[in-house]
């Protein structure tokens, strides 16, 4: 047998085993998250290394307390999840609103300072969060706006902007422009060509962009931490389970269940529409 | 910006010479009102923060007396002072580089594999790929969570079968540990935690990136290296290899950013404590528990200068390859 044969097959087995293994190492922890938020505390501290529960066992008590009111001894999480969509939705919609016009001036107009774009938002990049959260910290609280989930609905949108203009922007470059002069011709103006052209052409990439926007805003958790913790009524859902995580007499399936909770929708969404998103986070990468 | 204003027109818009000037001055117009409002948003949130974060870090301020100081005070350099000579300082830059760097590389290796694993179809590869991006696309709240109970040395699933099948004598406790003796060798326990849990919740970023690449190299090559009688180590080495320098670089670069200025992970894994202790947490106890503004905004700068010196340097020994790759 040579080398070429020999190899072949080795590295035909080996792939079996590392799927198997990526599959062990992604999906263990969810499974794990759902199983301890399933089974009563007793059992988990009993034995800790069952990883099948029965049915049998299930309870929905560790729900019941995320979910249910403060005034009824619960967490109030329907409350938080209502500030982190609100929150999550704003954000997505404004910031395409506001990058819809800005990728497509990126990558059809020419104007002065096209090119430095993108220097402008690199640098973002290399200076840390945590160093924008103390001026803005020290501005909103000026403002009054620390506490308000207005404040972080800003400070969302500029995280997200560049990432989305640049995934926008990768998709407008493929549309022809002849449709563009097309609709010149048929008397469009520019903003008119935007909204009935553009747009519909590019709506896959915009629906990928909202996902990649709100999956973000949905999952922060520095800046809701910053400005939101000492105004309870406005926590976002990351927020108060990291909170609920400092009180001792939370048991540790109940913080799972909350877990699930602050998980679920995003895993459904992204489930959904798993191929949207890659494709609209990749595209261009393949090109080299 | 203001460089390129003497810039001529873009050469192909020129069609009729007479109309040529207004033209480009009313495409010029569009461009920037279409960007202003990202400008503004960018301005507003991002570029006035960081430079009045240079200004603060030049002064010394704490968040009780913001309110009435203004935004030039007397300036000082007993910040920098503070930040360089307070305890823990280097150790905690030193910390900062170890888990970039680990983080950076491992999630990149197991990217690399994970997407030649998946390369070639077959049935239910799309729900394989689908859930190996779980972790990246998961809150880090709740991974965090779940990573602290799995770790935990009392009812954690991990001890557990340590003790039952692997013969650990006692519970590990991974996450707040600082040293660990495996083989009469001290190893930092718990930042080799974080750096594993990092390559897990990133490993999808640069998975999905080298793959797409992967799938856009052109299969007649391969096709006549097999027919040549290549062996597949020799095909990933001499064709694949090649063609992924350039993202495998980009990778790097946007991951190394990424990974050290990175907070929320440490912050809620371990709290910095047990020799984990990153340079952006320091800048958040800074911030909050001694509510000193001006030593957190000095120890900010330190941290952004520190990646522009390593990022200069890397572009410096690096960069000229990259390009002729791409």
């Amino acid at each position: 047998m040579d080398r070429a044969t020999f190899e072949t097959r080795l590295f035909g087995v080996l792939r079996w085993v590392v799927i198997a293994i990526l599959v062990v190492v992604t999906l263990f922890p969810f499974y794990y998250m759902v199983l301890l938020s399933i089974r009563p505390i007793e059992t988990v501290l009993a034995n800790p290394g069952d990883l099948w529960a029965g049915p049998a066992e299930w309870t929905v008590s560790t729900y019941r307390e995320v979910l249910g009111s403060v005034s009824s001894g619960g967490q109030g999480f329907v409350g938080l999840i209502g500030n982190t969509l609100l929150v999550a939705t704003s954000a997505t919609v404004l910031t395409l609103l506001i990058s819809l016009p800005g990728s497509y001036a990126v990558s059809r107009l020419q104007f002065v300072g096209r090119r430095q774009v993108h220097f402008l938002f690199l640098a973002i990049y290399l200076f840390p969060a945590i160093l924008l959260a103390i001026p803005l910290f020290t501005v909103f609280t000026r403002l009054g706006l620390r506490g308000s989930l207005f404040g972080l609905i800003i400070v969302y949108i500029a995280q997200t902007i560049p990432v989305s203009v640049y995934m926008l922007r990768n998709y407008l470059t493929t549309i022809p422009v002849s449709l563009e002069e097309a609709a010149a011709v048929d008397g469009y103006s520019r903003l008119q060509t935007l909204r009935k052209v553009i747009l519909p052409l590019a709506a896959p990439a915009v629906m990928a962009n909202a996902l990649y926007v709100f999956m973000i805003a949905w999952n922060e958790y520095l800046f809701a931490l910053l400005f939101l913790v000492e105004n309870r009524g406005n926590w976002t859902v990351s927020l108060g389970l990291a909170q609920l995580s400092g009180g001792i007499e939370v048991s540790k399936t109940v913080l799972m269940a909350g877990s699930v909770v602050l998980t679920l929708p995003i895993v459904i969404i992204f489930f959904a529409t798993e191929r949207l998103l890659t494709e609209g986070l990749t595209a261009g990468a393949d090109k080299g | 910006m203001v460089a390129t204003e003497q810039r001529p027109a873009a050469p192909q818009r020129r069609r009729r010479p007479g109309r040529q000037l207004t033209r480009a001055q009313r495409e010029n117009r569009a461009g920037l009102a279409y960007l202003s409002p990202t400008f503004l948003v960018v301005l507003v949130v991002v570029v006035v923060p960081i430079l009045w974060t240079i200004l603060l870090a030049f002064q010394r301020l704490r968040l009780i007396n913001i309110r009435r100081s203004g935004l030039f005070g007397d300036f000082t350099l007993r910040n920098f002072e503070y930040v360089f000579t307070s305890p823990g300082f280097w150790s905690s830059l030193w910390t900062t580089l170890v888990y970039t760097i680990g983080g950076t590389a491992f999630s990149i290796i197991f990217g690399l594999i994970a997407a030649l694993a998946l390369r070639k179809r077959f049935p239910g590869r799309t729900l394989v790929r689908a859930s190996v991006l779980l972790p990246y696309v998961a809150p880090v709240v709740a991974v965090t969570f779940v990573w602290e109970i799995m770790l935990s040395p009392q009812f954690g699933v991990t001890n557990d079968w340590g003790q039952r099948f692997l013969g650990w004598d006692r519970p590990i406790a991974f996450l707040s540990q600082r040293e660990y003796t495996l083989w009469g060798v001290d190893v930092p326990l718990a930042l080799i935690t974080v750096i594993v849990f990092e390559a897990w919740r990133y490993f999808p970023f640069a998975f999905l990136f080298i793959l797409a690449r992967l799938q856009a190299v052109p299969r007649d090559l391969e096709e006549a290296a097999v027919v040549d009688g290549a062996a597949p180590t020799q095909l990933f080495r001499h064709i694949l290899l090649p063609q992924l320098g350039a993202v495998i670089a980009l990778l790097s670069v946007l991951r190394f950013i990424m990974t050290f200025n990175k907070f929320d992970d440490v912050w809620l894994l371990t709290g910095g404590g047990a020799g984990t202790q990153v340079a952006s947490v320091r800048v958040y106890e800074f911030l909050t528990s001694r509510l000193d503004i001006g030593a957190a905004a000095a120890q900010g700068l330190v941290l952004a200068a520190a990646l522009i010196v390593l990022l200069a340097l890397y572009l410096k020994f690096f960069a000229p390859r990259v390009e002729e790759e791409a």
